[in-house]
């Protein structure tokens, strides 16, 4: 092994290959900062405002102090319950369908298609569909009309992940179960399905995470409610929104509130995420 | 018949005659046979139905948004869209602006999180050691799990502010003072405008397109990239050389896949853009985009023309993502072709 002659075609392709390597590792570093910036800011503002009350009582009335954030909790979880509750049948059928059927039709490529648009789709749109087909005719805005948009939302996420996971389901297993006669519901339900529950849910979370923070569709589908309401068919106060508009306040007390709040949605939502990468990578390995 | 084409199940037609052994009469069989047809028929039109309910929600979000801007195109025509005037109290409206506004800072956002996001793809892939690999990814992965609210408080509060007194005038006395491209670097120094809401968009969209480049970088065959480096070649090299070129449609697909995203962001663009009708050179001032303008207004939209302008701007929203995406979703699948091909 000889030392490579030191001449200066090969000391500029190192110098360029140790300056691309670096800056590599500083876009790491700043990518990385930022996540560290955004949630140090979340824990300083956010973690004086957390208190026992935030989880006991409703909103205050503009410029008056105390108060919590109890409606808009309660709001967001109805909401995203029932999102999540309508969302995540509709998701797994229409994954099944994509991953048996998926191969041969025209209909299941362009939904698949479909299915990968909506999942980046702007959210705001998602609302103004909303408010064109439900609030403008029912003439109030209202919690089912918040429900629908996060619902609409968080389906493309559940067909995607399903589909994607049936796709691992090794084709033996499937092979072994026609053998014995099984129809193909139940190999479809019963064996592909089942075996990769993990994943599924892993699915079903990732959909819980996305649209427990989304604020925009629920800006005039939602609205928000100043008083405490579990009434679907009424403005409904959501965390999200009761955020945005208590951040965009003049007052101090609000925006403690509203920092109180992103900090509980956020580690929320990454907490979600966290949970649902150990689930599928548990499986996985196991 | 020709309910169930799949060839595994059919076998089990052949194997009528031998009935006895299974202890089993050949009608209770052919009876079994027939219902479990008439499931496996129910069951495919039934996830069919579901999975056409996601393509008649497209359809529906599609319909219901031509519906609803139609007054808006009948009275102003297609120069809606070419129009600077937004006026809700004269009732004319106008889409330039908020064009304008989403696709400056979308492109401002592609510009810094592209080699940024390149940077952690090519970091995470072939330099990081490998029991990093998956703490850092989901590091950077968790980028994209914070909710845009947070985004759009934590520029507001916290980067707007220092941005105004560092950044920005820095900006101005360097960039600001070349010829031509100086005017887009100068104006008020708020730390709200154009520029600032394009760079928390370009945080937003680092971990979508550095995963997706992570992915398709993942797929480049150990081969290939064993050749270059018993060529000699440096790592460097074997990105810029071999990788990259090997990977480029997934890269851009990756690329348009952030700019979609970008497009349609709502929240933290309203937080930061300064929500103000006009138009104007500076990347500092105050700006707004399609979506910002519709998180401002439609909830308070009174006049017919005006919530049906709001519509209209929605459609145009709608309609740039989906050609965007769309065109990010076909060449990520040829690159998956080519994958899939070897």
């Amino acid at each position: 092994m000889s030392k490579p002659t030191l001449n200066k075609v090969y000391l500029r392709r190192l110098l360029v290959h140790r300056i691309g390597i670096a800056l590599s590792f500083l876009a790491m570093l700043v990518g990385l900062s930022f996540l560290i910036w955004i949630l140090s800011t979340l824990l300083i503002n956010g973690f004086g405002a957390l208190h026992w009350a935030i989880f006991t009582q409703t909103t205050p009335a503009p410029g008056s102090d105390g108060g919590g954030l109890l409606n808009p909790i309660v709001g967001s979880l109805l909401m995203v319950g029932l999102a999540t509750a309508i969302s995540t049948p509709i998701g797994i059928f229409a994954g099944i369908y994509l991953a048996e059927y998926g191969d041969r039709s025209a209909i299941a490529k362009v939904t698949r298609f479909v299915t990968d648009i909506m999942l980046s789709a702007p959210s705001i749109v998602i609302g103004l569909f909303v408010y064109a087909i439900y609030v403008a005719r029912a003439k109030h805005f209202s919690g089912w009309a918040g429900t629908f948009a996060i619902a609409l939302i968080a389906i493309p996420v559940v067909v995607r992940t399903t589909d994607n996971m049936l796709k691992l389901v090794p084709n033996s297993l499937l092979e072994a179960a026609f053998a014995l006669g099984a129809p193909r519901w139940k190999v479809a339900t019963m064996v592909r399905l089942r075996a990769v529950k993990a994943g599924v849910i892993t699915g079903v979370l990732l959909a819980l995470a996305r649209i427990s923070g989304e604020t925009a569709p629920l800006l005039f589908t939602a609205l928000n409610n100043q008083f405490f309401s579990a009434n679907m068919n009424a403005p409904l106060a959501n965390l999200p929104v009761v955020i945005y508009q208590f951040a965009m306040s003049p007052y101090d007390n609000w925006r403690a509130l509203a920092w109180g709040g992103a900090l509980i949605v956020t580690f929320g939502v990454l907490g979600l995420n966290i949970l649902s990468r150990t689930l599928f990578n548990q499986k996985i390995q196991g | 018949m020709s309910v169930n084409n799949s060839s595994l199940v059919m076998p089990v037609t052949e194997h009528l005659s031998s009935e006895s052994a299974l202890g089993m009469s050949n009608k209770a069989m052919l009876a079994t046979m027939r219902s479990q047809r008439l499931q496996d028929f129910l069951f495919h039109k039934i996830t069919l139905m579901f999975a056409l309910s996601v393509l008649l929600a497209l359809l529906g979000i599609i319909v219901s948004l031509i519906i609803g801007a139609w007054p808006a195109f009948k009275e102003f025509g297609f120069s809606f869209i070419t129009t600077v005037e937004w006026d809700p109290v004269n009732d004319k409206y106008g889409a330039l602006i908020a064009i304008v506004g989403t696709l400056a800072t979308s492109c401002i956002a592609l510009l810094v999180a592209f080699p940024l996001s390149f940077g952690i793809a090519l970091f995470l892939t072939e330099i990081c050691p490998a029991w990093l690999r998956r703490p850092l990814g989901t590091a950077v992965e968790l980028l994209a799990g914070v909710p845009s609210i947070i985004y759009g408080m934590w520029g507001l509060f916290v980067f707007a502010p220092l941005f105004a007194d560092y950044v920005q005038p820095f900006l101005a006395h360097t960039l600001g003072q070349l010829p031509f491209i100086g005017q887009l670097f100068q104006g008020p120094m708020m730390g709200i405008g154009i520029l600032t809401a394009g760079l928390i968009l370009a945080v937003m969209i680092i971990p979508f397109i550095s995963s997706v480049m992570r992915d398709v970088f993942e797929l480049v065959p150990a081969v290939l990239k064993e050749s270059a480096y018993g060529l000699g070649c440096t790592k460097w090299e074997v990105v810029r050389k071999v990788v990259l070129p090997y990977t480029k449609n997934g890269v851009v697909g990756g690329v348009m896949l952030g700019l979609g995203r970008a497009l349609g962001e709502t929240m933290a663009v309203t937080f930061v853009i300064g929500n103000a009708h006009k138009l104007s050179w500076s990347l500092f001032s105050a700006g707004n985009s399609i979506a910002s303008t519709l998180a401002n207004e439609f909830a308070e939209a009174e006049s017919k023309l005006h919530v049906s302008s709001l519509f209209a701007l929605g459609l145009i929203l709608f309609i740039i993502t989906f050609i965007v995406l769309s065109a990010a979703k076909l060449m990520l699948l040829s690159m998956s072709r080519k994958e899939g091909g070897k």
